[in-house]
This record gives C-alpha cells, structure tokens and sequence, in this order.
C-alpha cells in the first residue's frame, strides 16, 4: 500500500464529500492520458462546456438554436410582440399583399398574417410541448418497465406498439379525435397516442443494454429492490437519449397537430394556427394571393426543421462517443 | 537523421519489418496527443517478437500505424516502416490495403467482431482466398474447409456453414488466424489475440500461431499486456512505456537482466508461479499526460526512483550488449558502447 | 474454525428455449450449476476458478443471493438462506452481511454517482445512516481503501482504473460485510495497479475480519490470495483443495490441464496435453457421465456411463475422477502424448 496513501487525511472543510461539485475542483492529475481510442476529456467539463464546444463544432445546431429561441419567444410572448390583433377583421384591407406595414400580408378577412402566425406558436407548440409530455411519461414508462422485467410486461408493452404501428398514423390520430371530438385535450392525447411505439421502444432498447450492467447488481446488493432501482439507477441513465428524442419529435408531434387542424380535425377557426391558416390560404393560390398558406406554412416548415435539427445536436452533445 | 533503433547484429538476416523512428500524434479536443515517439524494431522471417505494456503504452498504436489502420484523428508524424523494401508510411492507401491481408495479416483481441456476422466462416474464408489466397471460384470452398482443417477446427466441413454466433471465441479465433495465414503473409500481427479467452483457449491459440509462423516462415509480432505470455511465446521482447520503447531485447536477456527500470518493475509486479504477494510490488504512479506540450524526454522519469539530472535529455535507445537495447540513461546493467546516433 | 458460509447441493438450473404448448418433451434446462457444496470459513478465502460458463459467475449469484436456487440450501452463520427469495433479500438485515466486489469497477458504478454516492448508496440503504454519520462512514470507508478525500466527488469516468476498483472495494465494504465476494476484482487493470489491489484486499482482510470468496480465471493470482482454491467444470466441482497443493499436483485432470495452460514469468512451459475441442453442451448433461469425458486426456468407458463422485482424498482435498490419485502410469501416459 505505497501509493495514494499519503493525502487522506486531508482537512474537512465544511463542504458534503457528496456533492458532486467538487468534482470539478482539480483536472487531470492522475488519469493516463491514455490510448487514442479512449480520448481524454477535459476533467473539468461540464456539460455546459461541452455543449458549447458541440455548438462551435457544429453550427447546424447553433442555427437551430437560434431558431428555437425565436419561436420560444413567439410562443412565450405571443400577442404581446404582435404587431396587430390576431382576431381584428378589417375588410378594407382584406387580401393585401406583404408591404412593410403588413409584412406578412393579410387574409380574405383582413387580418395581419403575422401577427396571426405569431400567436399560433403558442397553440401549435403548447399542443406538440402537452402530448410529448405525456407520451414521454407514459411511453417512457411502459418502456422501462418492458426492457426491465421483460416476460408479460415486455410482451403487454410491444403489443401495444405494434398495434398502433398498424396503422397508418395520422390515420389513427384522425380517428382518435374524430372519435373522441375534437378540442386540444383531444389532439393531444391523439398526437401523444401516435408517438407511443416511438418512445416505447427507445425506452425499451436503452434499459435493455443496461439490464445487466454490473451497477444494476451492485444497486441490488445495496439493498435497492426492482421498483427503486428502476427508477433511481436506470432512469437517470436513460434520460438523455430520451430527451434527444423528445426534440426529434417535437417536429413530428407539430406537424401532426398542425395537419389535424388542415383537415379540420382540430383548432377551430377563428383560432389563430398554423394549419388552419394554410388551408384557409390554400383556396386563395389559385387565385394568386400566395402569402396566405405561404407564410404560416413556411413557419410550420421551420419549426418542425428546428426541433429535428436540435434533436441531432443533442444527441451528439449528450453521446459520449461524441465526445473527442 | 536520429537513429533511434538500436545495434541489430548485422549478421542476422535481412529482417521482414524494420520499423524506424515511427512517430504518431492524435488530434483531440484536449490537444495534440503523442501517442507514439520514435519507436524503431525490427522482427525477422520466422521470429515473434512481443510488444509488451500497459494500456495506454501505444503497443496497439504501433500496430494500427504500420497497418495504415490509424483512425481519422490519428497522423503518422514521421518515420519508417520497411516490410522488405517498401516503406508502409509512404505507401499509398490503395497499395497498402492490397498489402494488407496478402503481405500483412492482423488478428484481434475480439475475434467475433472482426468477423462478418450474417456470412458463413466458410464463405469469409473462401472470398479472403479468392482475393488473396490464389483461389479460383470452382475450389475457393474446399480451399476454406482445409483451411479450417488446417487451424484445427474438428469437423470442418460442417463448421465451414456455421456463423460466427454458432461458434465459440476460440474458434472465432481460429478462423481469424485462418483467414490471416489465408495468402500466406510475410507478416502476421496479433493484437492481444488470446485476451478474453480462457487460459486453456489460450494455450491452444498461442500454440496454433506459433505453429503457422513455423509452418510458413512468417514473422510475428504480438502485441500483449501479458509479461508472462510474452516471455513464454515470444523470441524477443520490446517494453513500452507511454509511447517510447524503453527496452528491447532477447526475452531471457530481458527477464533475466533488465536494463530499464520499468521493465524491472512490471516484472516484479507480474504474478509468477512461485512466490508470495508480499514480494511482488507495483509500479508507482502513473504514464505522464501526452497531452502536455512539455512531456519530459523521459517519459518515465517522474515515475522512477533511479532518476537524475541527466533524465531531462533527450533519451535514445542504446545497445548495453549485443541485441540488447535500453533507453535510459541510468540503467540498472552497466552500458556497453553507445548505438550510432547517441545525443551529444 | 466455524464454517461462515455453507452451501449443500446447491443446483441452478435455467429454462431454454419456449416451452411447447400441448406438453410433448420437457421443457429442456441449462444446468449452470449441479449439486455444488462448499463451506467457507470464517477468515478464510477461497478461490473459485474455471473456464468461462463453467458456472462460477451463477454460483456467485446464488451466494450474494441475487439469484434464486432451484435446489439446495445455503447457510450463511447457521441461517438458511435459500428459502429467503431474492427479491424480499435486497431488504433483509443479512443483505449488509454478504457484499461483492465487481470485475469491472468502471461498469458496475452507476455512471451518474460520483464515487461518495456509489459508497453511500449500501450505506443509506442498508444501513439507514443520513447527514454526518452518511459522511463519516464514507469517508472512513474510502480511507480504509486508500481513496484520498478529493476523489470522492468525482465520476467514474473521471477515475483512473485502479481508483475505481477502490471505489468499488469501498462500497463493499462500507456495510462492515463478513463475507466479501471478489468476481475478478483485477480483471480490468494493468498489472502494474493489479499488486496494489491485491494487498490492499489482503490487508483488508485482516483488518475487517472478513471472509473471501474470491473468483478469477488468473490462476496465479488466485494462488498469491486464498487458502483454498475450488475448481469448477461446467457446474460442478471437480477439485477442491488448500491453494498450494492443488496447483503443485493437481488431481483432476481437468485441473490439470488448467494449470499447464498457465503461461509462467520463467518462460519453462508445462508440457501436458492441451485441453482441444469444447465442452459439452450444459443443456440437460447425461447425469451419469462425466462432465469432462470426451475432452478428458484420461477418460475411458467408464467414465461415459458412471458419474465420478467429489472423493476425499485427505488432507483436504477433494477430486471428482474415477483416476484420481492413482499410480501415475495411466496419466503420464496420457498426457505426454
């Protein structure tokens, strides 16, 4: 016992040897700096830090970022940012192309189109942000609970899956809120329904590769039973591919809400969203006033682009393989 | 030119590689990492010769170099590696990968994964031969069965249909070595091949590659952690410490008379078959951060006892007796004379 | 001495394949382990050894009572613990008591703990120990491991080898556990670390009063470490015996095989016949051959229609071979050729 025996008795300050700040405290004194293939990270990194060297790397990523503030901001801010009442009819002005007053032009009712587009991010996303939400408990959930314990579960869970991967999905999410009438609770449970395989599976997949990592007994022996290391040693190491794939189908879960609203399965007029605005505007094309379905549509093009895109970004920030 | 490979008595034969001041670096997020430092040895036909260290000593890195098998981050940086007269470094990818597998053979530490999982070893077997091997398409698949017959594997003509999963790692391994020797290689690296493996695979493996190397003349190189697997399979052996070769010599000269003071070190801390824990010890510390702009030209010295001031120059492998190379300046044997290149 | 650990005819056996609806053959079982008895005494180590799927790995299961029996009792300080299942185990007061120690301590230290989490964890649960006494424990624990105070808040991945496996040391012993199993706990580090280890084990031992069961495919690691040494062939004991004399002259040839294979420091090979071919399938063995026949230099008729059973050969040690310690003929025969 010669080596490493010498700075125990270091001075207790007041600090919890258990938080895990002082792991920042002093970089790379004893980590080889080893073979390639075993790259060595900076010990000080903190997620932050590697997520704006991701960013840096990656200006894809960076770009959606910026996306997603702006449409954070649309959807926080909503009509406080809009230049005009969503709502406000003028006829006068009715099919006015886009001119600097009105940037995005008006509607057959006269209503600025910008500020109706503004407005609708926060039905849109609030939709896609609720049913991601739930399918993310509840897919997430199933999923654990079928990669874990495996037997009835698993076989409970896949059937469930595959049942609703039977159908054509936006089919399915039709149907559901035909079904069940269609308000938002409804086209989020629908949008929430379809995404269940999704979720389910990746859940399943990344609990199963962890089933039987030694830390999963040694939590055993440490007195945890199934429920509880279920929940406190597996999920946390799930979390992040979970999240990366919440991000991928925020997109997903948009286009859906929007698409329900286009077929008039959804938001009811006069309520400003994305998808009611492109099938109001897509009569008037024909006609030649394009700005109408152009512009809302655009913006719905956009932001299901920015949640794929920052769903790849967060994968590479959060997969360690990335990590060179 | 600083020669950094040591007095190889020039009445041996021409040797089949003569690695020469190899020198690697990686590119990585913590900065320039140099992975290997003006490595130089050299194996003849017939020979093993082991590359022993711990992880992280660039043993595995020198073998990916003189294979071209470098990933993208990886640079050779400079020097030779001369199989026969051609230079591995400056030869073209596309030459080096038809070098590979028809003069160079390499086999792994995981054996099932470097095989292809959905094609029949038969089949593997048989497309290495019909690129390499001389095959023809009429008895490419007769050619693979002797082949397994050849690697020991009982019943070969049925195993040929087997896949990869069906087998065990030691088959695995054998129809690796099967596929190595396919075009009889000049060269054959193993890169820790028994790792994984059970001590009794092991012996059957090891006993296997010695017995084609014996068979086709080929040389050997093994690559292995394993300081008693070295000693009981290789002719001569070369210790690496963080990317520089400390000590290369004959394996009883080594074992019996080591130079280096690490190479006496990890030989005090390897299990033998006598003797009791006590009398083992560890190495102390651990390798030097390659990272650091700064790595002393000693990579050992903040780790060895035996360290002066004259550790902070340049340090080149020496010839202390004949065939017996050591890149210390403090040495546990008394030096002989100096190899050519010595730093003034 | 009083045995601290006492297994009688333990057995596990794991269903294969789907088991048929209308009935027809019965459902066919892997034997991972057959009628295993063994006793540890208290402050002894014993070493388990043998190829990969000879049955160490769910032998160890069984004993750290991760894992049901499907035969047999096990006796740990004359409580019978097989009939506790599993699953009630994780919250029983003897959980506390039987502690591992992992092959690969970076794999078996959850990577979202930092290295005081990971030894805490035993002690919250187990223990119920909160705030200060949480602190003290676990940092008495880590000193007695020889882990310096400044690394307790780091990550795995922010460890070296050789301190992960002081984590992982720690953390068993942070319960004040008796029997302490070590499944290869040098498997993953350089030699150079691996000494280190090792004596830090030995002297762990002593210290703590603790009982190893130590496992490991390292024949000469496993000879620095135990009194007595238990060798396994798919299932089945076939050998036991004190360390020393088992690998000097190994009974079985099995054993024997197994220490030939061994590569030496001193580059003098064994020569004994090498163990070729594979062993046979564990699913459903014929319960009167022997295990080994077939890949066995020695076997003969005999031992493809008689199961040998575990015979005491004095002195502590036992064998499972019909030619086990006879006049050396039949086996020198067979092994020099």
């Amino acid at each position: 016992m010669s080596t490493a025996a010498a700075p125990i008795g270091t001075p207790k300050t007041g600090t919890n040897p258990i938080s895990p700040r002082l792991a920042g405290a002093n970089p790379g004194d004893t980590g080889p700096a080893g073979t390639p293939r075993a790259t060595p990270t900076p010990k000080t990194s903190t997620a932050w830090a590697h997520a704006r060297y991701v960013l840096g790397e990656n200006p894809v990523t960076l770009i959606a970022a910026l996306l997603f503030a702006a449409y954070a901001a649309m959807a926080l801010l909503g009509s406080a940012i809009a230049p005009f009442d969503p709502l406000a009819s003028d006829t006068a002005r009715a099919l006015q192309a886009p001119t600097w007053r009105h940037l995005f032009g008006t509607d057959q009712l006269g209503r600025d189109i910008l500020s109706r587009v503004i407005v609708a991010a926060r039905v849109d996303i609030g939709i896609a942000l609720a049913s991601v939400a739930l399918v993310f408990a509840a897919g997430g959930l199933a999923g654990l609970a079928a990669g874990f314990f495996g037997g009835w579960v698993d076989a409970v869970v896949g059937r469930i899956a595959d049942t609703i991967m039977a159908f054509p999905l936006f089919i399915l999410a039709m149907g559901i809120v035909a079904a069940l009438g269609n308000t938002i609770p409804n086209i989020v449970l629908a949008t929430a329904i379809v995404n269940f395989p999704l979720y389910a599976r990746v859940a399943r997949a990344e609990t199963l590769t962890r089933r039987d990592a030694g830390f999963v007994d040694a939590a055993r022996l440490s007195g945890h039973r199934d429920g509880a290391l279920l929940l406190t040693q597996v999920l946390p190491n799930i979390m992040p591919i979970m999240v990366v794939q919440m991000s991928l189908t925020m997109g997903y879960a948009i286009l859906n809400a929007a698409g329900l609203s286009f077929i008039g399965l959804g938001v009811r007029p006069p309520t400003a969203e994305w998808g009611i605005m492109v099938a109001e505007g897509a009569s008037f094309i024909v006609s030649g006033e394009w700005w109408i379905a152009l512009f809302p549509g655009a913006t719905l093009m956009l932001a299901v682009f920015c949640f794929n895109l920052l769903g790849d970004g967060l994968r590479d920030i959060v997969d360690p393989r990335r990590r060179t | 030119m600083m020669l950094a490979s040591h007095a190889v008595p020039a009445a041996t034969p021409a040797p089949v590689l003569r690695v020469e001041n190899l020198s690697v670096a990686f590119h990585t997020r913590g900065g320039l990492v140099r992975a290997l430092d003006r490595v130089g040895f050299s194996v003849g036909a017939g020979q093993t010769m082991a590359l022993v260290g711990e992880s992280g000593s660039g043993k595995s890195v020198t073998a990916y170099a003189i294979m071209g098998l470098l990933e993208a981050a990886g640079r050779i940086t400079g020097g030779r590696a001369l199989l026969g007269d051609t230079d591995l470094v400056a030869t073209p990818p596309k030459e080096l990968a038809r070098i590979r597998g028809r003069r160079v053979a390499m086999i792994f530490q995981n054996p099932r994964a470097a095989l292809n999982p959905i094609r029949t070893v038969g089949k593997q077997i048989a497309d290495v031969l019909l690129r390499h091997g001389g095959a023809t398409r009429a008895n490419a698949w007769d050619r693979a069965i002797e082949a397994l017959r050849n690697v020991g594997i009982p019943d070969p003509a049925r195993r040929a249909k087997a896949y990869p999963f069906e087998l065990s790692g030691g088959m695995c391994q054998r129809v690796m070595i099967a596929i190595a020797v396919a075009a009889r290689p000049e060269l054959l690296i193993a890169d820790e091949p028994t790792t994984g493996l059970d001590v009794t695979t092991q012996a059957v493996v090891m006993d296997l590659i010695q017995q084609m190397a014996a068979e086709t003349g080929m040389a050997t190189i093994l690559i292995t952690h394993d300081l008693a697997l070295a000693a009981e399979r290789a002719g001569r052996i070369a210790v690496m410490h963080a990317g520089h070769m400390v000590e290369d010599a004959d394996t009883a000269s080594l074992l019996s008379r080591p130079s280096h003071p690490y190479t006496a070190r990890l030989i005090a801390a390897t299990p033998t078959a006598a003797g009791s824990l006590d009398s083992l010890s560890s190495v102390p510390g651990g390798l030097p951060d390659l990272r650091r702009a700064d790595i002393p030209h000693c990579r050992y010295a903040a780790r060895c006892e035996r360290r002066t001031d004259a550790c902070d120059q340049i340090v080149e492998m020496r010839a202390h007796t004949p065939g017996h190379g050591v890149a210390c300046w403090n040495p546990l044997t008394p030096m002989g004379q100096p190899a050519e290149g010595a730093p003034a | 001495m009083t045995a601290l650990l006492e297994l009688e005819n333990v057995g596990k056996r794991f269903p294969v394949g789907r088991r048929r609806f209308f009935g027809g053959t019965p459902q066919p079982h892997v034997h991972a382990v057959d009628d295993v008895s063994l006793t540890v005494d208290r402050g002894e180590t014993v070493g388990l050894v043998g190829e990969s799927g000879c049955g160490k790995s769910t032998l160890v299961r069984l004993i750290t009572r991760l894992l049901d029996v499907t035969t047999g009792k096990i006796w740990f300080d004359r409580r019978e613990l097989a009939e506790v299942p599993a699953r009630v185990f994780a919250r029983d007061d003897d959980r506390a008591h039987i502690q591992m120690v992992f092959q690969d301590a970076g794999e078996s230290i959850n990577p979202r703990f930092t290295a005081a989490n990971a030894i805490a964890d035993p002690l919250r649960r187990l223990l119920g120990l909160r705030g200060e006494a949480l602190t003290a424990r676990v940092e008495e624990a880590a000193l007695q491991c020889g882990l310096p105070s400044e690394l307790l808040g780091r990550f795995p991945h922010q460890l070296s080898g050789g301190q992960r496996a002081r984590v992982g040391i720690a953390r068993a012993i942070g319960t004040r556990p008796r029997l302490l199993v070590l499944d290869e706990p040098t498997a993953a580090l350089d030699v150079s670390v691996q000494v280190t280890v090792l004596k830090l084990l030995q002297r762990l031992k002593a210290d703590l009063g603790l009982s190893y069961i130590f496992v490991s495919h390292d024949l000469n690691v496993v000879r620095l470490l135990c009194d007595r040494v238990v060798v396994m062939y798919l299932g089945r004991i076939v050998e036991s015996g004190p360390a020393a004399e088992v690998f000097a002259a190994p009974l079985h040839p099995y054993t024997r095989s197994l220490v030939a294979a061994v590569p030496r420091l001193d580059g003098e090979r064994v020569e004994a016949a090498r163990l070729t071919g594979e062993p046979r399938s564990p699913i459903d063995p014929d319960p009167n051959a022997c295990r080994f026949h077939g890949r066995c230099p020695v076997g003969v008729a005999r031992c493809g229609t008689e199961m040998p059973p575990l015979r005491d050969f004095g002195g502590g040690r036992f064998a499972a071979c019909h030619f086990a310690g006879q006049a050396g003929d039949r086996w020198d025969k067979v092994t020099s050729t």
